[in-house]
């Protein structure tokens, strides 16, 4: 019998870049948030080097405001595929009183998270941080090399861009800088859910229709919990909801969804007429988002 | 993927302001790409600049100095879908001082939709670009007349651009199979998805139905297997123990199991024992597919070395000469000592001597000490060690290269070997 491969070009571009990153740097680590994007980069470092092990370490960057269901199903990956995994953890940074913690209606430690992450680069010497940014989910994104380079404070010239031609990838570095990869950078939303369909990779059980305690704010869902400030007045009721894109508590939304299979999820991704980001607290900063985001409340 | 749908991929190219960034955005928005969060904050900020029309290059002009200045800097990657294919569309800027990003968009693109603005016609920059994309062998070339709304719609205009850019074809020595010329108003929409009513006297294909019936097949070379081997795969487990792989991305032709391969630079001659792609085997790997690969002897192999079968030995040189084009503000002139980065192996090179400039105009080639930011010109190198190459003109992937100077450490040229 003669079985032939043949190739998935978007999943064979990133097993060579990850594999790129292990031969040019020493230090690298992946950035491990619990969402679909970074889940799916952990299955393609398992395709890079299987049958040996994933030669790097995962980060995650803790705000201790993760949904409970994420942190269970990290530690449930990491112990199967037999990871080494980091924790760093938002509150340490607050507690030595590098950041301050935000106070009020929207306050989050979404944007702490990078002097903690930052701190973990310096602590242990990482030169390259692979990331699960893709160019398709927001303009400033669509921008971004593969191999981006990044100073001693993390800063991205955005204007003075590494030229990357073909598909080499030069990923030399000066001492104390360091390199963000995004081998995903050419899937779309979409892509990534019919590979998590194809391969039948597990996810957190938060991208599927659940019922959930919410309350509703500026016409987005929100999750009734105690680490996401509610005014008096904003009240509590159970909804059938998923989230289509997971971030800590205080930052990420949810949808109404009756979606509760993979195959529901992705119709339902195929005639959505809102944006992935749409549904991202943190992406407020934008006018439209926000009219978006009363629409979603309807839905 | 579940996904059969061809995935072509694309570069925009021509002069600044000719309406590259709004041809796109066209194209999103006809196709129903733009989400209606996307598109409500195009309106919004179309409204917020006084415009009375949509301005479709806010959907690609991603960066805040972009939308200040209203020009593109760097490329952006934009991703739609129609029921038959899959497109990614790099959009390059046009001005020149960004030359070396518009190479960067080119380089990974199969099709150039190259603009011409109606009321300017074929200029410098449309010619710099038509010999980037020459240079580049890109395998297919559209040009979009565009702004016809801004000329009547005019035939004659559209006819008397159309002869200027057959003219340019002419002087160059490229043998597209196919370039296309199709007149447009990115802005109102024509020819863009849907027919112009505008320009009955055009007969041809809108923009989106020309690119739907292009064929991928056509798109690609038919070239000989180069497996370039990017790490060494031990795993070191009583399961694996004496496992010893060499993973890569194949090029060219497929590779079977049995295949009689030769290993450079040492050439010996082995063959292949298995194929593993994750946990499955496979007797035979397609090109494009990053695969491990074992072989039946214990033979030296390290990162950088190539496998080829036996039969199809690629040139091994430790001298060169390539086609440079120079993409960093570092000139480049004789004695200059770099990085040679081809493929994923890397060697020192050091300029011999710089032959000539190569003027983009077509009109020949002018004496040169050096190679300043986006010059093209032709350099004769000595390399520490050979490498195994394919001419440019046979081979994209095994005939380009990069250079990268050692001390920034930046990439500062691309090489076309000859
Ligand atoms: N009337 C008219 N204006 C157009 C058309 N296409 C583009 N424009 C206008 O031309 C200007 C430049 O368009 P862009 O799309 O930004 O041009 P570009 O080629 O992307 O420019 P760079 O990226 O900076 O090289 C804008 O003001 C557009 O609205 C057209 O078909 N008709
Ligand atoms: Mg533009």
């Amino acid at each position: 019998m003669s079985n032939i491969l043949i190739p998935n070009p978007k999943e064979a571009e990133s097993i060579h870049i990850i594999r790129e990153v292990a031969a040019q740097f020493e230090r690298p680590v992946l950035l491990f948030s619990g969402g679909k994007d970074s889940i799916t980069l952990v299955r393609l470092a398992q395709k890079a080097f299987y049958p040996a092990r994933i030669p790097f370490p995962l980060l995650h960057v803790d705000t201790d405001h993760n949904f409970p269901e994420t942190i269970v199903f990290r530690d449930q990956l990491v112990e199967e595929l037999g990871l080494e995994l980091i924790v760093r953890k938002v509150q340490d940074s607050i507690d030595q009183g590098k950041v301050r913690e935000e106070k009020g209606k929207y306050s989050s430690r979404n944007t702490l998270q990078t002097t903690t992450l930052l701190d973990a680069i310096e602590e242990f010497k990482f030169d390259a941080c692979i990331g699960g940014a893709r160019r398709d989910e927001e303009k400033a994104r669509a921008k971004e090399r593969i191999f981006s380079v990044r100073d001693d404070f993390g800063q991205w010239d955005e204007k003075n861009q590494r030229p990357e031609l073909f598909d080499m990838l030069n990923g030399r570095i000066h001492q104390g800088q360091n390199v963000r990869v995004f081998p995903i950078s050419n899937w779309t939303e979409l892509d990534v859910w019919e590979y998590i369909k194809t391969e039948n990779i597990r996810i957190p059980s938060l991208y599927f229709a659940h019922k959930r305690e919410v309350f509703f704010r500026d016409g987005m869902i929100w999750t009734a919990n105690e680490h996401v400030y509610r005014e008096p007045h904003e009240e509590v009721l159970e909804e059938t909801v998923r989230f289509r894109t997971v971030g800590d508590m205080t930052c990420t939304a949810a949808v109404l969804s009756t979606a509760d299979t993979l195959d529901s999820v992705v119709e339902e991704i195929k005639s959505s007429t809102i944006s992935e980001r749409g549904a991202r607290i943190d992406d407020k900063r934008s006018e439209a988002a926000m009219e978006n985001r009363k629409k979603v409340g309807y839905f | 993927m579940s996904d059969n749908r061809k995935l072509i991929k694309i570069a925009t190219a021509g002069s600044v302001d000719d309406g590259k960034s709004t041809l796109i955005g066209r194209l999103l928005y006809d196709t129903r790409s733009l989400t209606n969060d996307k598109l409500e904050a195009i309106e919004r900020n179309s409204k917020q600049k006084g415009f009375d029309y949509l301005d479709f290059s806010l959907a690609t002009d991603g960066l805040v100095a972009e939308r200040e200045q209203g020009i593109t800097i760097d490329v952006a990657h934009i991703y739609f879908s129609t029921e038959n294919t899959n497109y990614i569309i790099a959009d390059t800027p046009g001005h020149v001082e960004y030359t070396r990003n518009m190479v960067t968009g080119a380089s990974t693109s199969q099709v150039a939709i190259i603009l011409v603005d109606a009321r300017k016609g074929v200029i410098e920059q449309t010619y710099r670009h038509f010999f980037i994309n020459n240079l580049l062998r890109v395998n297919h070339v559209v040009v979009a007349i565009n702004k016809m709304d801004l000329v009547d719609f005019d035939e004659d205009t559209y006819l008397k651009i159309k002869g200027d850019f057959e003219a340019l074809i002419e002087k160059s020595n490229y043998n597209f199979e196919q370039v296309t010329f199709i007149p447009v108003s990115a802005l109102k929409g024509d020819n863009i998805a849907g027919k112009s009513e505008n320009m009955p006297w055009y007969l041809g294909n809108t923009l989106l139905d020309h690119l739907e019936v292009l064929e991928p097949q056509d798109l690609v070379e038919n070239t000989a297997a180069r497996f370039a081997v990017q790490y060494v795969i031990r795993p070191k487990t009583d399961k694996y123990h004496d496992f010893r792989g060499f993973s890569g991305k194949l090029q060219g032709g497929p590779l079977a199991v049995g295949d009689e391969v030769t290993v450079l630079p040492s050439f010996t001659k082995t063959s292949i024992k298995s194929i593993h792609f994750f946990d499955q085997t496979y007797e035979v790997a397609q090109p494009g597919s990053s695969v491990t690969i074992t072989l039946e002897n214990e033979v030296n192999v390290s990162r950088g070395d190539m496998l080829v079968k036996s039969t199809e030995l690629p040139r091994s040189e430790k001298e060169l000469s390539a086609i440079l084009c120079q993409v960093n503000q570092t000139p480049l002139q004789v004695g200059s000592k770099l990085i040679l980065q081809h493929g994923v192996n890397s060697v020192l090179a050091k300029v011999q001597s710089i032959e000539h400039l190569i003027q983009t105009d077509f009109s020949g080639e002018i004496p040169a000490e050096r190679l300043q930011l986006n010059d093209i010109g032709k350099v004769n190198f000595k390399l520490s060690k050979p490498i195994h190459y394919d001419p440019y003109t046979e081979n994209r992937d095994n005939g380009s290269f990069i250079l990268i100077d050692e001390g920034s450490l930046d990439t500062v040229s691309v090489g076309f070997i000859q």
